[in-house]
């Protein structure tokens, strides 16, 4: 088990990359496990199995909890050959990409190929999803409204 | 998570859950009566595949479970493929695993109120289609059935009485031995043969 996975140590790292696999769609993965050259075989210990969650808030961060109501996600838990287990959380009811997630998840923890899929996959999927959200932020900030105009004119 | 959680559980996990659930119910329904589950589920030590695949069915995490300790090492799988909360006090358990017959009387035989508040005890033993023979006679039974089963100890009849007499009170048990399951609701009664 890689160190950042012992008990009492922070779980940052694994969480940034499963929270960078589940944003990332089955075709992108398929592919990026296609450059991956040489892979273990694994079995499914929970085969992808569609169920809801409950979402819950809180206003403005900090009020009372509420619940915002419930979406639809995709889990499953890979086992690969080498022993390692990898889980995967998605979005949606896409059980392929559940799948893929999971075996990302469990290679990650190989310590042979953890780096190198970090620094081939891992990064490059956050790269594009920073990209694509920054895209989207900028067109929306167009359209910001700039209240401070009025207030300038009353004062 | 542990390296023990290293099998899967149901590989249909709606289909084989629903056809172990009739089987157990089938079972209850005719004390004593052989019923085939969990064939083709790889087990962890030291579960048979009946006894896997009823947890598997019957176990989550609203049914406190205790585990007989001579089974811990199981107790990973069941806790990554049922979501199982484990009990130590086996009083407040609605399931209880064992491998030898516990007394009864450490088992919730439920209240007047809400006998079905009651545990169910899933005892694992040698064989059920050999061994001392017992002859089941009650609810569901239009004539006395035979039961045969190796691994139960010399005072379970006796045992078996005392929990009986409790009725509606009272602990089922499902026998498990190998792919087999039969069950003793507390209704039944049950002597040597």
């Amino acid at each position: 088990m890689p160190e950042n996975l012992l008990p009492g140590s922070p779980h940052e790292a694994r969480r940034r990359w499963m929270a960078v696999l589940a944003r990332a769609s089955a075709d992108t993965l398929a592919v990026r496990l296609g450059q991956c050259g040489a892979v273990p075989g694994y079995r499914r210990l929970r085969a992808p199995e569609s169920g809801l969650v409950m979402v819950r808030g809180r206003a403005g961060g900090g009020g009372a909890p509420f619940n915002l109501g419930e979406m639809t996600v995709t889990r499953c838990t890979v086992r690969t050959d080498d022993g390692c287990v990898g889980h995967a959380y998605v979005a949606g009811r896409d059980e392929r990409q559940a799948e893929l997630a999971a075996l990302f998840d469990a290679l990650m923890q190989d310590p042979a190929r953890g780096p190198d899929i970090l620094a081939n996959v891992i990064e490059p999927l956050a790269a594009e999803q920073q990209a694509r959200r920054a895209t989207v932020a900028a067109k929306a900030a167009a359209t910001k409204v700039q209240f401070f105009a009025m207030r300038n004119m009353r004062a | 998570m542990s390296e023990a959680v290293s099998l899967p559980g149901f590989a249909d996990p709606v289909h084989e859950a629903q056809s172990t659930f009739r089987a157990v119910l089938d079972a209850m329904a005719r004390p004593g009566q052989l019923h085939r589950v969990g064939d083709g589920l790889t087990v962890p030590a030291p579960l048979d595949q009946a006894t896997a695949a009823v947890l598997l069915t019957m176990v989550d995490n609203e049914t406190p479970l205790w585990l007989d300790p001579a089974a811990a090492a199981a107790r990973d799988w069941l806790a990554f493929h049922c979501g199982a909360v484990f009990v130590e006090q086996p009083e407040l358990a609605a399931f209880a695993v064992a491998l030898t017959l516990p007394n009864f009387a450490m088992l919730s035989a439920g209240s007047h109120e809400a006998p079905e508040s009651s545990a169910t005890l899933i005892l694992q033993i040698a064989a059920l289609d050999m061994g001392s023979r017992y002859r089941l006679a009650g609810p569901g039974l239009r004539e006395p059935a035979p039961l045969a089963a190796t691994g139960l100890p010399a005072g379970f009849v006796q045992a078996w009485q005392q929990n009986h007499a409790l009725f509606p009170r009272g602990v089922d048990i499902i026998l498990c031995a190998g792919a087999s399951l039969a069950a003793l609701p507390r209704s039944v009664s049950i002597e040597e043969a």
